[in-house]
């Protein structure tokens, strides 16, 4: 895979299995009453890759990864996870996937009734079926020092900054060791530093966790820093694909609409 | 583009019964999945039943001083003053009591489910549990609708107690009846009757008003508006699923007991 070194640079060169497709999207097709929000979407996610989908807003970005852990069922084409249909899978066989998949939401979702511990332990104690508290005590601990949130592990949601939800809610969904991440929109509603932080923070888990992820977002700094490959989106397409750096210096005016403001 | 499809009201009725029963069949299910939340259904007893002791206790309290003060006259002109243990206990333990109990608890407890889970569900948190691999049914449904079926029968009985002793005490205003007199007259005018078949369908009453808050509150639309329609909606349906089950109820009781 072709990279050239960019401004930050936080992110080293990477090889990707390409024989391994994780994610294996083709055709897919998906709309709201008359609304056609995804027309004929096809992508390949390889094992380890870090793939971000640029788009502007309303463009139907986050209904592709929500098709991908089966929140909504696509109309046509075929989303294949680990080579399994998804449409396709019983309650439980979704249930297990679904294990294997971390989702990080736009809002953090963290459950507003919990403390930080408690959100940790829930997909634990819950998903995992952990029953040593030992065990849980030292997984939460090691994944909140993880995303730097250490001093707020007995903290309401409520006394969380948003960039401390965002690292909150990423360490949930870290807990279980996710094989594959999505991100809707990481970054959105942070300062610019609390994004790149974030930023920043996704790329190191991802080395540290080797998932596979997936980055919805309309952030260009975040793309920069955490993309091995970028996908564009338009009008329920992908339209354009490859490196951040292969794409500034892209004809397509959609595209160039993105990087004009990246110097 | 595809054609805008307008679908007509009574099939959305339709549609809403049916996704109705779909998750009452769900909650049911859910209920003998293994790793019963003991946790969260003592904290939900908890937050509904004890959190609910003050506003069940006034209103039961104004309840048997209201009805005693509006009965008296009619008995006294019959000249049936010493009726009015009677009357009071009957009425209030058959009927008044667990019906007006369950109407508050529709207010309180089934608004506030309603917008806890449409809140919820707004901020995503019902999604990132469902997406987890966790239950958001077991844990958050079954939970609270076995709370409400449990709490409001005792909030009933408790409501019971406090609105007799509201009586009792406007009793006494203008006559003078001593508590074990009172009491005396009170407990032999009630037998089985009156108060098995009401305190059966308080039960009914606690399981509508947290299965209606529950589908209220998962079923609200995305954004801050629909958490507010989710809580009013579920006041207003659940108050409407007690006096339908009282109906029921009451033909039923008049079938078994009355004849």
């Amino acid at each position: 895979m072709e990279e050239k070194a960019t401004k930050a640079e936080p992110k080293e060169k990477k090889t990707h299995d390409k024989q391994e497709a994780v994610i294996d999207i083709k055709h897919l097709k998906k709309s709201f009453g008359s609304k056609d929000v995804l027309k004929d979407i096809n992508l390949v996610v390889h094992r380890g890759e870090n793939v971000v989908v640029l788009g502007r807003s309303g463009q139907g970005k986050s209904v592709t990864i929500q098709c991908i852990v089966g929140m909504l069922i696509p109309d046509a084409g075929t989303l294949k996870v680990f080579g399994e249909e998804v449409a396709d899978l019983s309650e439980k066989e979704l249930k297990e996937l679904r294990m294997k998949i971390g989702f990080l939401f736009q809002s953090g979702a963290l459950y507003d009734s919990m403390t930080v511990r408690e959100n940790l332990e829930f997909p634990l104690t819950r998903v995992l079926k952990i029953k040593d508290q030992a065990e849980i005590d030292k997984r939460v601990e090691e994944v909140l020092d993880g995303v730097g949130l250490a001093e707020a592990i007995d903290k309401m949601p409520s006394d969380l900054s948003g960039g401390m939800r965002k690292r909150a809610g990423l360490a949930r969904t870290l807990i279980i060791k996710p094989e594959i991440m999505l991100y809707d929109e990481p970054t959105t509603g942070l300062d610019p530093i609390t994004s790149r932080e974030i930023s920043e923070l996704i790329l190191n888990m991802q080395k540290k966790y080797k998932t596979t992820s997936i980055i919805i977002t309309h952030d260009m700094e975040c793309a920069r820093i955490t993309a091995d490959r970028v996908v564009i989106m338009d009008d329920g397409e992908y339209i354009e694909e490859g490196t951040f750096d292969s794409l500034q210096k892209s004809k397509n005016k959609i595209v160039q609409s993105f990087f004009k403001d990246i110097s | 583009m595809a054609e805008e499809i307008t679908i007509p009201g009574w099939k959305k009725w339709l549609e809403d019964i049916g996704e109705q029963v779909s998750f009452f069949i769900r909650f049911f299910k859910n209920i003998f999945v293994g790793g019963f939340e003991w946790s969260e259904f003592v904290r939900q007893c908890y937050e509904i039943g004890y959190r609910s002791i003050m506003l069940v206790g006034i209103t039961s309290f104004i309840m048997g001083v209201v009805l005693i003060l509006q009965l008296r006259p009619t008995l006294v002109s019959f000249g049936a003053a010493s009726m009015l243990p009677k009357t009071l206990s009957v009425s209030f333990v058959r009927e008044i009591g667990p019906v007006i109990i369950a109407i508050i608890c529709a207010g309180k407890i089934a608004s506030s489910i309603g917008a806890e889970l449409g809140s919820m569900k707004v901020t995503e948190q019902l999604d990132a549990m469902d997406v987890s691999g966790a239950n958001p049914l077991q844990y958050l449904v079954v939970t609270r609708i076995l709370a409400t079926t449990i709490m409001v029968p005792i909030l009933s009985v408790i409501g019971d107690v406090i609105g007799l002793f509201g009586g009792f005490l406007a009793l006494n205003l203008r006559d003078h009846i001593s508590i074990s007199l009172y009491a005396t007259k009170v407990i032999a005018s009630l037998d089985y009757t009156d108060f098995l078949p009401a305190f059966i369908k308080t039960i009914f009453f606690g399981m509508a008003i947290g299965f209606v808050g529950c589908y209220k509150g998962f079923h609200s639309s995305k954004g801050t508006e629909s958490v507010g329609l989710a809580a009013n909606s579920a006041v207003v349906t659940a108050s409407l699923w007690i006096f339908v089950i009282d109906a029921i109820a009451v033909q039923i009781t008049s079938i078994l007991f009355y004849k």
